[in-house]
Formats: C-alpha cells, sequence, structure tokens
C-alpha cells in the first residue's frame, strides 16, 4: 500500500493559523482532528482553497468512546472528486472533532455543505450531540417521542417499554375541521363548474 | 363573496407503493404547485448499526445485507473492504477473488437497477415494463440462489474472501445471462425512451444544477446524471476495477429523463465487466486469502484434521480480534458511492459500524427537486432518485 499524503495539510495550517491539527496515525486515508473552535475556518477552507476542493461531504457521523475521555469523535469523511470535477488531484480526507461528555456540542458544518444537514439530525438524534446554528435540529430517525439516544455506549440494547411510535400531524381538531370544510367547498365549486360548463355546451 | 385561498397539506405515505418502501412526504400545495416538502423518515430503523456494535466481525455480514435490500452484496463488499483494510489483509486477497467479487457486484447492480427501472416505469404508469423487467431480475435471483442457496441476503462474501468456491455450472449461466442481456436492455428501451407520454412525464422535472447536487452529497447515478463523471470505481479503484475497460455514461440534463439515461447505460456497462471478469476467474483456485486466524479452513480438512477443527472452532466462538484503528472504503454501489465507517479497539467486536447511506442523502434532495414543480411529478421524481428506505433507515 502506498504511503498516505498529509502535506496538504500545510495548506490548511497556512490559511488558518490559529488551528491545531493533529494528525493521527490511519490506515486507509489522511485523517486528522482539529479543535472545534476552528472548526467552520477549517472546513470553509477544505471546501473552498483552489488547492485543496474537498466539495463533496460523504458522510457525517460520530463515535462514542465511552469510558475514555474525550468521550465523542464527530467524523467528517471528505473528498475531492479530482479531475471528475474538474479539479485537481482525487484525494480523500478525514476530519475529526473530539469532544468532552458534559460539552457535548460543536459548532454546525450545514452552511458550508449542505449534505450535512440530515446528517447532524441523525448524530443529534442517536447520540444526543448538539450542533450550534443548525436550522432545524430535531430527530430525524427516531419518533419525536423517544427518550435517549441509542447509539450512546451506555444507552441498553434492549429495553421494553410502551412506546408511542406515531407521530400525529401537527394539527389541532379546530385546523383539521377547516382543512376539510375547505376541501369539501372546493370540490362542490369544481363540481359546478363542469355542469356549467356542460350546461353551456348542450 | 370574496373568495379565499389557502394552502393544503397532503400526507404522501408511509404506506404508498411509490415511496419504494415507507417513506412519508409531507406537502403543502397551492392548487397542485408544490410549495414545500419535508420528508420524513424512520419507519424502517432497525437498529442494524447498534445491533453491529453488540456481534462478532464475520457475523455482521448478514445483518448489513438486510439494510440496503435491493443491493445487498454492495453492502457486504464494502463492510468486507473496510475490515480487510483494517486487519491489513487487502493484499493477500487472491486476484480471483477479486474478480468474483467484481463479477456479483456487477450482477447485483443489474438487479438493483432492474427493479429501480420495473418500479421507476410503474410509478408513471408503464406497468407491462415491470413484468419484463422483474422476469430478468428472477433469473438473477436464481444465479445468487445457485451461489448461496438463499436468494435475496447471500452472504458470500466474507472477512478475507468468499464463503466457499463458485459451484459448478454457474459461469455458463452468467454467461448465457449476460450474453441475453444487452438485447433485453434494448427491448425496455424500446417500450420508453422514444414513448412520447414517457418523455413528456420525466423530461425538465426534477432538476438538480452540478454544484447543488454535488452540494447535497448525491453521487453515482444523480451526479452522473448532471454531467460529472464521479465513479468510486475509476476514481479511487478498489477489487481490481482499474484493470477492467468500461466507461462511465453521463447525462448534462440533470432531470429525470437523464438519470434514466444514465441508468440504462450504466447496465449495459456492468454486462461489460461482467463478461470480463468472467472470462478471468479460473476455473478453480483460491477463494478465500487462506490466513486460517479469519477464514475457517476448508470443510474437507476441517472433518479430517485436529488443528483445522480447533480453528473452524475459534472462529464460529470467540471470532478473530481486529488491530485498533478506523477505516473507510468506498465502492460504487447502485445507488451512489456506499461505503462502511468502521471503528476497532482491537477486540473482536468492533466500537462503531457505520454505513454511509445513499438513500439517505437522496431523500434530504426531495425537496428542492420537487418545490415549486406539479404533484404529480413528484411520484416521478421519488423514483428516479432510486431510494430504498431499508438504506435510509437501516
Amino acid at each position: 500500500m502506498s504511503e498516505i499524503d498529509f502535506s496538504f495539510l500545510d495548506l490548511v495550517r497556512q490559511a488558518v493559523p490559529g488551528a491545531t491539527i493533529d494528525t493521527g496515525d490511519s490506515r486507509d486515508m489522511a485523517s486528522a482532528f482539529v479543535d472545534r473552535e476552528h472548526l467552520v475556518d477549517v472546513c470553509r477552507t477544505l471546501r473552498d482553497h483552489a488547492d485543496l476542493q474537498f466539495a463533496f461531504l460523504a458522510d457525517l457521523t460520530a463515535v462514542d468512546r465511552l469510558p475514555s475521555s474525550p468521550r465523542f469523535e464527530v467524523v467528517y469523511q471528505l473528498a475531492c472528486l479530482g479531475p471528475a470535477f474538474g479539479t485537481g488531484v482525487a484525494r480523500r480526507f478525514r476530519l475529526k472533532v473530539r469532544l468532552m461528555n458534559d460539552d457535548a456540542r460543536l459548532p454546525t458544518v450545514s452552511g458550508i455543505w449542505p449534505a450535512a444537514d440530515w446528517a447532524e439530525r441523525e448524530v443529534f438524534d442517536l447520540f444526543g450531540i448538539d450542533f450550534t446554528g443548525h436550522p432545524d435540529l430535531r430527530r430525524v430517525l427516531l419518533p419525536d417521542d423517544w427518550e435517549g439516544h441509542p447509539l450512546r455506549k451506555d444507552h441498553p440494547v434492549q429495553i421494553r417499554k410502551d412506546t408511542s411510535s406515531w407521530s400525529p400531524m401537527q394539527l389541532t381538531e379546530a385546523e383539521f375541521t377547516a382543512n376539510m370544510k375547505a376541501a369539501r367547498e372546493h370540490a362542490a365549486r369544481a363540481a359546478r363548474a363542469i355542469v356549467g360548463q356542460r350546461g353551456q355546451g348542450d | 363573496m370574496a373568495t379565499r385561498t389557502e394552502t393544503l397539506t397532503v400526507n404522501m405515505g408511509p404506506q404508498h407503493p411509490s415511496t419504494h418502501g415507507v417513506l412519508r412526504v409531507v406537502l403543502e400545495l397551492d392548487g397542485e404547485t408544490v410549495v414545500s416538502a419535508d420528508p420524513s423518515i424512520g419507519f424502517l430503523h432497525t437498529g442494524i448499526e447498534k445491533t453491529a456494535e453488540q456481534k462478532k466481525w464475520q457475523q455482521i455480514v448478514p445483518l448489513v445485507e438486510r439494510m440496503d435490500y435491493l443491493g445487498p452484496q454492495s453492502n457486504s463488499l464494502g463492510f468486507c473492504l473496510s475490515a480487510e483494510r483494517l486487519l491489513g489483509i487487502e493484499d493477500a486477497i487472491p486476484e480471483r477473488v477479486q474478480y468474483i467479487r467484481v463479477l456479483i457486484a456487477e450482477l447485483q447492480r443489474l438487479s438493483s437497477h432492474l427493479v429501480w427501472f420495473a418500479t421507476h416505469a410503474m410509478d408513471i404508469g408503464a406497468v407491462s415494463v415491470m413484468m419484463w423487467a422483474f422476469r430478468e431480475r428472477e433469473q438473477l435471483l436464481n444465479i445468487n440462489e445457485m451461489v448461496a442457496g438463499f436468494r435475496m441476503f447471500p452472504s458470500y462474501f466474507r472477512i478475507g474472501g468468499l464463503r466457499e468456491d463458485l459451484p459448478r455450472g454457474y459461469k455458463e449461466v452468467v454467461k448465457a445471462f449476460l450474453e441475453k442481456m444487452p438485447g433485453k436492455i434494448d427491448e425496455y428501451e424500446s417500450m420508453l425512451t422514444k414513448n412520447q407520454i414517457w418523455i413528456k412525464r420525466t423530461k425538465e422535472i426534477g432538476y438538480l444544477t452540478k454544484e447543488q447536487t454535488l452540494a447535497l452529497g448525491l453521487a453515482g447515478p444523480m451526479l452522473r446524471a448532471v454531467g460529472v463523471p464521479y465513479d468510486v470505481r475509476k476514481t479511487f479503484p478498489y477489487s481490481k476495477y482499474e484493470t477492467f475497460e468500461f466507461d462511465v455514461p453521463t447525462r448534462t440534463e440533470g432531470d429525470v429523463f437523464a438519470r434514466y439515461q444514465v441508468r440504462m447505460d450504466e447496465m449495459r456497462q456492468s454486462v461489460r465487466i461482467g463478461l470480463q471478469a468472467l472470462e478471468r476467474i479460473s476455473p478453480s483456485g483460491a477463494y478465500d486469502c487462506g490466513d486460517y486466524r479469519i477464514v475457517p479452513p476448508p470443510k474437507d480438512r476441517v472433518y479430517t484434521e485436529m488443528e483445522a477443527l480447533i480453528q473452524h472452532f475459534l472462529i464460529y466462538s470467540q471470532g478473530f480480534n481486529v488491530p485498533k484503528g478506523d477505516a473507510y472504503v468506498p465502492i460504487e454501489g447502485p445507488r451512489g458511492e456506499q461505503g462502511f465507517y468502521l471503528v476497532s479497539d482491537g477486540t473482536n467486536r468492533p466500537v462503531r459500524v457505520k454505513s454511509r447511506p445513499p438513500s439517505f442523502y437522496a431523500i434530504q434532495a426531495l425537496a428542492p427537486m420537487v418545490v415549486n414543480g406539479l404533484i404529480a411529478d413528484v411520484v416521478a421524481v421519488i423514483g428516479s432518485t432510486d431510494i430504498v428506505l431499508g438504506d435510509a433507515d437501516r
């Protein structure tokens, strides 16, 4: 297997001078830890820098490292598509952010890669990690009334409890009646219009 | 009396045949125009990723196959490649195994595209197309049955190789199928490609720009339909794909019809790759990496040698340890870039198994595609994204 190239990270270090970027050992692609204070700046550089152009966020997920501390790692899988997208070299890069258990929050990157929107919702849903500045941070896979975050290591594997997995449309009774009434009136108007046209034709 | 206008909220799904699983889309309509769309998923969430954390490495292969149930062997290929990278045995996998994997992955792509084609056409009203496509898919399921005795989820790929050798007569059956397939694809196209109803229902709807598609994390046929020739098989090759001759079909229109054309052309390329792989697979040879710490010894040795029996017992009771670290090896699944991010702490069970679900990102991109379009086009757009809810919900 060829050596993993970490040299492009120097471009990021130059562009975002204050950021701590630690390269870890990695078997498949370049990977680095970044501090969350500079996460957004680093991400924007990764996407926009002329020699980097990581325009494709392949996936965003988290890992729970309980009992070690810091407990959480949020993982960003990035790709630069290279000649396929009219840019230089095709590259892959894995960015990670470490988070403490009592302060599991980090800024959203959904403004940089819109793909992160639902992916961050999923991490919030399953790990309970808060993405500050996310436009619509609510559960995506589990029902709204679910308690707990199942992919945390301290979440029991088997729980037996009554679930109400059916989430109703958010309508009051009055709104529902009004909606039905409007639809009926609309149908009646349409029917009258058709009858009227026929009358003219005859 | 003054006319009062208001938007109408329509709940499409979760049990609607054209949502390809159980997807609910809350549509807000102004007359027939879609004002907003809010897809709601999770109805098929079965916690496979959580279950996988409790299992030993080799027990996860059947689990991941059940995520994307139309392309099961693409899932297990992605999982095995990532696990092999963690184990550091990717160079020890024999070429013969890689070619068999390529052949089966391409048959899987054909099978998945046939179901997409059948259901997509049926959604738009071309019901007889479905019968034709399912006829060929049935044969692909029979081929799966030959290799594993199981039609939908064969679990034939294993970490370190394959479960067993190809059965006798397999190559002849596959060869006959692949040689017949281009004619069948022509038949399918003769029903739709120049059909005015089909063109009117699919052209210039569900449009996305190149930048939007990439920013929304869509890869595969969706991205190739806007003119970006990104194919993991070419850009980040795996399993010796770099030695195969094939083209990456692209279109530039970015609408539902372009995605249809890309997938039809992809089926032809899959046949081409499959025939090349068939020629390269030698009649006999190794079907795993031969490292008996990871793959069980062959059955005839297990029944006759004590050491092989012990090794077999160890693998199926304790499993094997995977070195500490993490890996993500992307592959080109039927729906685009697919892959598994695996984290190991050095034991016989993973810390984290995360699939990269192409359908999840495709559903996220549904709203920008259908808003300001007509409600009748929503079904066509959903069909064109080729989503599988088992893949999105996991």
